[in-house]
């Protein structure tokens, strides 16, 4: 009797967990333990480390609102989670051609610059000029970082002048070429050396494209994203394709490394930038929060913790002292750096799978 | 008797539950999400992408490199155990112990270790050069994967083998030797057929992981040498495509299940032999 009873609970626990486990409402169990209708709240969506924790926890300090941070690692996990509407944030840092894409769905809503004085004084015009790219009316997005895709070599192994993609289809350097493993980063590469535009949609200037980067395999050393670095800082590459916010760290680490910001025929400039999405619940909240970012005492705090480049315009004074000339001129280049070089776009989903499509075809080649 | 049937029911439940959450559901929705395209209607043309160039390529190349690992750690494992057969304890234990080591370890850091080995300017080259040879490119070639694939999965064949060959009756290969044959009679006619479900299993156990690996190849290969499991997986996640990843995996399954169903066949005719 005692042990039927026993059994009788063993089972009902089993069940509850099981109905606990197929409830649809699991966040509440994953540690979103504050009420979600706190006025004093606000909900950030972040890239993993690309906010210095310390600057969270000022800005709760000065304004009493509690933040609650969620990470992703890509721009495109991002996007479902928000498409969904299965959370709401408030605030989120997608790239260039991931708020075009979230504009174009309507998932994103008109910022207040009222609201932001120092989003107005402190970030550049040439940054605005160049969000237009993704946002054609700045009416949906504030800079946080940017930066150019380069060429990172090593002047050891590399004894001529670098200043045109070109080099990486040079036989001389067979085995020590490392590419990024992205489709739009390495089209953008063979597109440009074409002279066409890395935005196009023209499946013939596209192709083309394809067709060199396979001739270029041969030479390719690995195709990767973070091993990159560890390559290029060892010495196991003589020249690689990086962005621009991680060559200052590499060119520390490892002083035979030169980069060139903006190869001669135009490169890539992306930009992170914050927006609000189209169901947050805290919109003031996060209007104060991209105004906090904007100033120039925590800019300069994030920008010590991060290294990529920033448009706040008050920065480069506060942090110039602690930085040699060379790591100065990548983070803080001339706005003529600018000048003729594109920023992606959200070129649709057929698009994006006929870039995939052929990105796929070059590395099964 | 009423009672303990219904105790023995209720033992059901924990895995029941498990895997209706873990297994089931989760095939399901790969089925579903393979069989419909992005709004929801069911479509083969998901499963007919696998006819296109690029994806029946590495198809073709996964399932060569991953024969070629499961021969070798075939070749590897066989005289291995022949030795262990007759050492059964003491130094024996330890050599079995050597093989079974890449087991304890993370199969992520033992790769990353081999990448190391492997580089133009690494552990191998280095030792190369210093002994007067000329450095070879390791890395980034399907031999580097291959070698990648047969260090991790190598236990997954000494481990069956290991107890077929031990289980073989002395006895039977002594009368074999009495009646004139030679050793390796003997091993032909008497220890390979009898060991033959350790073989089938050994096999599955390491094609079926070779087959579908995307770390090995991700880190040994640099991404130049795309596997099917690389291709899901960038599917799944760089691509957002869903449909096409999940129908790949579901191509990829029907390979997996012939080979179960092989050592099925092969298993029942083993079990003959030995009758």
């Amino acid at each position: 009797m005692r042990k039927n009873t026993m059994f009788r609970r063993l089972f009902a626990v089993l069940l509850l967990l099981s109905a606990l486990l197929l409830l649809p409402g699991c966040d509440m169990l994953a540690g979103n333990e504050e009420d979600a209708d706190d006025a004093d709240t606000l909900y950030l969506y972040n890239w993993g480390d690309y906010i210095d924790d310390a600057v969270i926890e000022q800005f709760e300090e000065e304004t009493g609102i509690h933040v609650i941070k969620d990470e992703y690692d890509t721009n495109e996990s991002m996007y479902p989670r928000v498409a969904e509407g299965a959370e709401s944030y408030d605030v989120i840092c997608p790239s260039d051609y991931m708020i075009d894409k979230m504009r174009q769905n309507g998932l994103l809503q008109p910022l207040d610059f009222e609201a932001m004085p120092n989003a107005r004084a402190y970030i550049g015009q040439a940054y605005y000029k160049q969000s237009q790219a993704f946002d054609p009316d700045n009416a949906y997005s504030v800079p946080y970082c940017w930066g150019t895709v380069g060429i990172l070599y090593n002047a050891k192994m590399v004894d001529e002048p670098v200043d045109s993609w070109t080099i990486l289809w040079n036989p001389k350097y067979r085995g020590s070429i490392l590419m990024q493993d992205s489709a739009r980063d390495a089209m953008m590469v063979a597109l440009r050396v074409l002279g066409y535009s890395m935005n196009t949609t023209d499946e013939g200037e596209l192709k083309e494209a394809r067709d060199l980067l396979i001739a270029e395999k041969p030479l390719v050393q690995a195709y990767g994203i973070d091993d990159i670095r560890d390559k290029l800082a060892s010495g196991e590459a003589a020249l690689g394709v990086i962005f621009s916010g991680e060559a200052i760290g590499l060119m520390e680490a490892n002083p035979d490394l030169r980069f060139v910001p903006a190869p001669k025929e135009g490169t890539n400039v992306w930009i992170d930038s914050w927006v609000i999405p189209k169901n947050a619940r805290h919109k003031e909240n996060a209007e104060k929060f991209i105004d906090f970012l904007c100033r120039p005492d925590i800019a300069a705090k994030n920008f010590e913790f991060l290294g990529y480049s920033m448009p706040n315009t008050a920065l480069e004074e506060l942090v110039a002292d602690d930085m040699d000339d060379g790591a100065r001129a990548i983070a803080f280049p001339d706005e003529s750096i600018f000048e003729g070089q594109e920023t992606y776009r959200y070129l649709g989903e057929a698009m994006d799978k006929l870039y995939t499509r052929l990105w796929l075809q070059v590395k099964v080649e | 008797m009423q009672k303990n049937k219904s105790l023995a029911r209720l033992f059901v439940v924990p895995f029941g539950l498990w895997a209706t959450i873990f297994i089931v559901l989760p095939l399901f929705f790969v089925l579903y999400s393979g069989l419909s395209d992005g709004a929801g209607h069911l479509t083969l043309a998901n499963l007919s992408e696998i006819a296109a160039w690029e994806y029946a390529k590495s198809l073709l190349l996964s399932i060569g490199l991953a024969l070629l690992s499961t021969a070798v750690c075939l070749a590897l494992a066989y005289p291995l155990v022949l030795i262990l057969r007759r050492v059964r304890y003491g130094r024996g234990a330890w050599i079995f112990v050597l093989f079974l080591l890449p087991l304890w370890m993370n199969s992520l850091l033992t790769t990353m270790a081999w990448q190391t080995i492997l580089e133009t300017h690494g552990v191998l080259n280095t030792l190369l050069t210093a002994l007067g040879f000329s450095p070879v490119a390791w890395i980034n070639t399907p031999a580097a994967i291959v070698i990648g694939m047969v260090y991790n999965f190598l236990p997954y064949m000494v481990l069956p083998l290991y107890v077929s060959v031990t289980r073989i009756d002395p006895s039977v290969i002594d009368a074999a030797r009495d009646l004139g044959a030679s050793f390796w009679q003997a091993l032909r006619r008497v220890i390979l057929p009898l060991s033959m479900p350790g073989i089938v299993s050994g096999c599955t156990m390491v094609f079926i992981p070779a087959l579908t690996t995307f770390v090995i190849s991700a880190l040994l290969g640099g991404n130049k040498i795309m596997l099917i499991g690389n291709i899901i997986e960038q599917e799944f996640t760089a691509a957002y495509d869903w449909q096409i990843g999940s129908a790949l995996s579901m191509v990829l399954m029907v390979f997996i299940l012939l080979n179960l169903l092989l050592e099925v066949f092969s298993d029942s005719e083993g079990k003959g032999a030995r009758q």
